[in-house]
């Protein structure tokens, strides 16, 4: 899985970083979280993606090796959240790349974030 | 002057999880300037406030950064009820220094796992954050969230603290004060821990007084200052306490400091919580009607140091003005000093170091396309190319 | 004490002064003392340097730079007023390091110009805005309303 965190508040990227921890420990699923979208076959973003994200979003969704899945993680990455009314918004992920999976919350707990990825799995 | 390699760190690193692009200007090994370029987690924060009601902001404020998010309700709640010129009664100040230690806690127990894990320590790093999930749900338990808890509003909190949550509380606390016990152990006398943070990312005591930086970063170097201490708020001048310092201004210094104000933090919070028993359950909130015209002035220590909120009231039910400044934007500039003349791999725990928090440091906004033609480089195409990459990218003369 | 001795020093220099109680004050001061007053402040008296913060309303350019003298708890507030078609003030961070990313930021949102700014180039706006526009400028209607 690769983590691209667009202009969010943090709370998001630290619940994801939570599933590689002790108590949730995504590995045991088989995820691994890696450092370059080319050994990706999951995009995980969270985020209101703003106007100078954006192209970066879209260049990192053009260099994944294809078929990727792609999750949109929290309000902000499902719909823009609080956020969706500020200047630079430019979001949501939606409206810049195709979303496979929406995990709502504020932030998603690391169970939701996990079942919401599975499940996902599950289904390709 | 000899040519100098930029490498870019960010702004979709791995290392970090919110979107920064340091640029180091190397020279072989060894870092010569580096210079931070920002703008990717703009999100328009004092503007909406300002189209937002008073109440209405404390739920945006504390998404200005999920780690400190009670921070700066904290502030903010400090400047409104300045304008206002009211005191919230005493059940409400410890409910208040609770949350707020609780987040203490949480934030440099998360802060130790980073670091363990830029340091390609991860045992830490699992460590910390296991003993940082009891925490979390000590929110849950008391606010109904993990992170950002709307517990603040103006006048007081929004819910209590029933005082037969406290044994629960208390339970937690006793494990995470063994756990620190342990984690103190595990960095303090660790060889290889002290190899890789002694003398690293030093920041003389004038440094930190020329960038006015604050919090752990400035008592890491010899400066006394917390806020909770110089300008007391909630129940901090209730209870008893001390401010910890140290003098190196090292990283090794900045995780000491760090890891000893969590026993202040537990210390703080059974204090609280012996407090809190004598209160009456239930008042929690003085009502405020209207927020007169004028200008009030917030802050508090947050675990990153000194938050400041200035809020500018026109008498209407939105903020005139609402200027937000985070510890971590006068924290970060500090790399100036810190990271230069350091090798590449010691530039990276020294920015770690001040406990960087992008997010509260870019909050503002607007609109329009770019016009400069430069691209920047990601730290990801480095990856892949590395060695005709960096040939390509900008050199320094 | 401290607050006394400053004003007695920079008696000239300050227009007005405010106070809500012994820990917030408010000094009005002419644009031109902000220099000398502020070394005064950091040099002599060992003040920090908190943020600034500027709003523009219809009397002009309104900046407040918050100073904090951290062993009394005392914020002390400089406020000036710039001008509405050109403000522009000397800038500080020739002085220390604290106030050179701010100042680049109030540049970008409300074109206020620092002079003598060791660099003041683009801080957040690359990408979010195009150079020349000044987002957080208001327009004001003739009877001073702010225009939405």
């Amino acid at each position: 899985m690769f983590h691209f965190g667009g202009a969010s508040c943090n709370n998001c990227d630290i619940e994801i970083l939570d599933c590689l921890t002790p108590r949730y420990d995504v590995e045991r699923f088989g995820m691994l979280l890696v450092g370059s979208i080319r050994h990706a076959d999951v995009l995980l973003v969270n985020g209101s993606i703003n106007k100078k994200d954006k192209p970066r979003l879209l260049e990192i969704y053009e260099q994944a090796p294809k078929p990727v899945l792609v999750v949109a993680i929290g309000a902000c990455g499902c719909t823009g959240g609080i956020f969706a009314e500020g200047d630079t918004f430019a979001g949501p992920v939606d409206k810049i790349i195709p979303v496979d999976a929406y995990i709502p919350g504020c932030p998603p707990k690391p169970e939701a974030i996990l079942a919401g990825v599975v499940k996902l799995i599950g289904k390709n | 002057m000899s040519k100098q390699t930029l490498i870019p760190v960010g702004p979709y690193h791995p290392l970090q999880e919110e979107p920064e692009l340091f640029k180091l200007y190397c020279d072989g090994e060894i870092v010569k300037d580096v210079k931070w370029e920002t703008g990717y987690n703009h999100r328009g924060i004092e503007k909406l406030a300002e189209k937002k009601s008073y109440d209405e902001v404390f739920f945006l404020v504390e998404r200005i950064c999920g780690i400190c998010s009670t921070s700066h309700p904290f502030a903010f709640a400090n400047s409104v009820e300045e304008i206002v010129g009211v005191e919230i009664p005493d059940r409400a100040k410890y409910i208040r220094s609770i949350i707020g230690e609780l987040e203490r806690l949480h934030s440099h127990l998360l802060w130790v796992g980073l670091a363990g894990h830029f340091l390609g320590y991860n045992t830490v790093f699992m460590w910390a954050w296991k003993y940082r999930e009891p925490v979390l749900d000590l929110f849950e338990m008391i606010t109904g969230n993990r992170n950002s808890y709307a517990m603040f509003k103006v006048g007081g909190v929004r819910r209590d603290i029933e005082n037969q949550k406290i044994p629960a509380i208390e339970e937690v606390l006793s494990l995470v004060k063994k756990k620190t016990d342990m984690l103190v152990g595990a960095v303090m006398d660790d060889p290889v821990i002290h190899a890789r943070t002694k003398g690293v990312g030093i920041l003389t005591k004038q440094d930190i007084l020329d960038f006015a930086a604050v919090g752990p970063t400035a008592r890491a170097s010899g400066v006394d200052i917390d806020v909770r201490r110089d300008d007391p708020y909630a129940a901090y001048p209730l209870v008893n306490w001390k401010v910890i310092t140290a003098e190196a201004g090292d990283v090794f210094a900045k995780a000491q400091v760090r890891l000893l104000e969590m026993y202040e933090s537990i210390s703080i919070i059974d204090q609280c919580l012996v407090g809190l028993k004598k209160e009456k359950e239930g008042e929690t909130e003085v009502k405020i009607k209207h927020i007169p015209e004028g200008y009030g002035t917030g802050h508090a220590e947050a675990p990153r140091g000194e938050v400041y909120h200035f809020v500018v009231s026109d008498g209407s039910n939105s903020p005139a003005r609402h200027k937000i400044r985070a510890p971590s934007y006068t924290n970060i500039a500090t790399f100036k000093k810190s990271c230069v003349g350091q090798t590449i791999s010691d530039a990276t725990i020294s920015l770690a170091a001040v406990d960087p928090c992008y997010c509260c440091t870019e909050r503002l906004a607007v609109a329009l396309d770019r016009t400069s033609g430069r691209r920047i480089m990601n730290a990801k195409e480095i990856i892949e190319h590395s060695a005709e990459l960096t040939n390509k990218l900008l050199q320094h003369e | 004490m401290v607050l006394e001795e400053l004003k007695k020093t920079f008696s000239k220099e300050i227009l007005d002064s405010e106070s809500r109680n012994e820990r917030r004050v408010t000094l009005y001061i002419d644009p031109a003392a902000l220099v000398p007053m502020s070394e005064h402040l950091f040099k002599e008296l060992g003040f920090r340097f908190i943020i600034a913060s500027a709003l523009h309303t219809k009397r002009g350019f309104e900046i407040y730079y918050h100073f904090s003298y951290d062993p009394s708890g005392l914020i002390l507030n400089l406020h000036v007023t710039l001008d509405q078609a050109k403000p522009e003030i000397e800038s500080l961070s020739n002085m220390f390091e604290a106030t050179n990313w701010i100042e680049r930021e109030m540049h970008e949102l409300f074109g206020i110009n620092f002079l003598n700014h060791p660099n003041l180039e683009q801080l957040l706006s690359e990408g979010n805005w195009a150079l020349g526009e000044y987002p957080y400028r208001k327009t004001f209607k003739s009877n001073g309303e702010v225009q939405a």
